[in-house]
């Protein structure tokens, strides 16, 4: 799923001040389960922008709405009323969201309440890491099922390099496994280090964001 | 007669059957080049070539390209160092291009220190290439006459083929199949990262005769000698994967402070002679960091001068 990170209130403030009337939009697809973008945090975060400015003695009229998902035109639709006369949308969703707002809303100013941070998941209860970097051709299957694209700080195709140290990369003060000590166990575990002295080539980098804008299409899907 | 892929003088030493003999010389972090020849010059005629660092630790310094052509002016072979770090495949076969046109002869091919590291931590990283693919992009430009992209190239480049090897990382069992990686990319010598724990480098040069690799490629040992306690301390505890036991620390603090350096050459010279004993080791790769007016006096000691002549 998307993660993300709320951003510091000070930072959102600093993006309405010259507001009056906003909508707060949250969404309840993956920055719900990463508990960054739900209707909890939506609420949350209202509450905190409307003390915050009632404090400031320029109160601002706050809405909150949680869409279905923000990636999804019909899902931006139930957002109308409540925009209607509204000065902007924060939106608490992964970035994609506050730019169907931004489609749907020629004349409405959007700012994003989060930062999306990576595609990953949990690891432990309010820990998420990254592991895919959407290079758009993957080759787990090589690796032991692991990613060196989106796990390793130099992107190694033949890894480790001389930064690891007892199964911790040096990049990341000690927080982060080496992935290419995590791939040589697991090769090791399924029988296959032999894989591991080949030398692999030149990754094709024109399906990542390297080669312009991707769009997928499915032709059998399109009306 | 020898048959040389570049003919380097580099290469001519180790073909002859002698032990070679590389130094290091980083540029500067600014445009001083008489500080950079200066630094050079206590290195001219001590050893074969001259490693020239690519914005090492990812701290902006002058160009690589910009200071083996000095090297090659002041009469010094280099060993330009190129990293996969802040450059593309477009990038870095241009440079590659660009360095063999200007006479540069030999080309380490390494990965680099993560930015985080370095002077611009913001910065973006590129890692189009890593080390290995570097080192066979090389080979194939020289060998074939092809770019990545299989166009022909116009004039090849003729380098001799480096990299680097750190020993003590981890998984250690891997280490040496990685550096048999780089020599099946290509690799035709081989600089290692500072060595200090002797135990575990005898065990990886081990690893390496029974792989056969030493026979495939010229291993140099990288040695950098201990200015003091303090160098010593911070090695062990601040650069990963160096492995500095504490026996030398003990030695160096068991002397005055004013000697420490002097015990630190001894160690070093120590090593050098340990380290050419081994089976296997082609040379030595003498890393004396901002240290470089000490290197004749180390040589000179491990009985390293004069340098061989290969015609």
């Amino acid at each position: 799923m998307v993660i993300g990170e709320s951003k510091p209130l000070a930072e959102i403030l600093d993006m309405i001040k010259d507001f009056k009337k906003i909508v707060v939009a949250g969404c309840k697809g993956c920055v719900t389960v990463c508990n960054v973008g739900g209707e909890k945090e939506v609420a949350i975060l209202a509450s905190e922008l409307r003390i915050a400015r009632k404090a400031a003695g320029n109160n601002l009229d706050v809405k909150e709405y949680t869409c279905e998902r923000q990636c999804d035109p019909e899902y931006i639709e139930p957002l109308d009323d409540l925009v209607a006369d509204a000065d902007a949308v924060v939106s608490i969703a992964c970035s994609v969201g506050p730019q169907y707002v931004t489609a749907r809303y020629p004349y409405l100013h959007v700012f994003p309440g989060i930062n999306t941070t990576s595609i990953g998941g949990a690891v432990e209860h309010g820990v998420w890491k990254e592991f895919c970097q959407a290079c758009g051709s993957c080759v787990i299957g090589e690796y032991g099922g692991l990613c060196p694209i989106a796990r390793c700080a130099k992107q190694l195709l033949n890894g480790p390099c001389g930064g690891s140290s007892g199964g911790i990369c040096e990049v990341g003060k000690g927080s982060i496994p080496c992935i290419w000590h995590l791939i040589y166990d697991r090769m090791k575990n399924l029988g296959q280090l032999h894989k591991m002295t080949e030398v692999k080539l030149y990754k094709n980098w024109s399906t990542s964001r390297d080669g312009g804008l991707r769009t997928s299409i499915r032709e059998e899907l399109k009306q | 007669m020898t048959t040389y892929s570049a003919g380097s003088n580099l290469e001519k030493i180790f073909k002859s059957g002698k032990k070679a003999v590389t130094g290091e010389c980083g540029p500067p972090r600014g445009a001083d080049a008489e500080h950079f020849r200066h630094k050079a010059n206590f290195l001219k005629g001590c050893v074969d070539a001259v490693n020239v660092t690519d914005n090492q630790t990812a701290v902006v310094r002058f160009c690589s390209l910009a200071a083996s052509k000095i090297l090659l002016e002041m009469g010094i072979e280099p060993v330009m160092q190129m990293v996969t770090r802040d450059m593309n495949r477009i990038a870095l076969q241009s440079n590659i291009l660009g360095a063999a046109a200007m006479g540069i002869k030999n080309l380490l091919c390494l990965t680099g220190d993560h930015q985080s590291f370095g002077d611009h931590p913001q910065s973006k990283n590129v890692h189009d290439l890593d080390s290995v693919q570097l080192a066979n992009t090389l080979r194939m430009m020289r060998d074939e006459g092809k770019m990545i992209s299989g166009t022909e190239v116009q004039g090849r480049p003729q380098m001799f083929i480096g990299a680097a090897a750190n020993p003590f990382a981890d998984p250690q069992e891997f280490r040496v199949v990685r550096m048999g990686k780089k020599i099946a990319a290509g690799v035709q010598f081989i600089q290692t990262q500072c060595i200090y724990n002797m135990e575990r480098f005898h065990k990886f040069m081990e690893m390496a005769n029974d792989m056969g690799l030493t026979e495939k490629a010229y291993i140099m040992a990288g040695i950098t000698p201990l200015k003091s306690v303090g160098m010593a301390n911070y090695m062990k505890k601040f650069v990963p994967g160096l492995d500095v036991p504490d026996s030398y620390i003990t030695r160096l603090k068991g002397v005055p402070k004013d000697k420490q350096a002097a015990e630190g050459i001894k160690i070093a010279v120590e090593q050098i002679h340990e380290c050419l004993a081994m089976k296997g080791i082609a040379g030595i790769h003498l890393m004396a960091i901002e240290w470089e007016e000490r290197v004749p006096e180390i040589l000179e000691t491990a009985g390293l001068l004069p340098r061989p002549t290969v015609s």
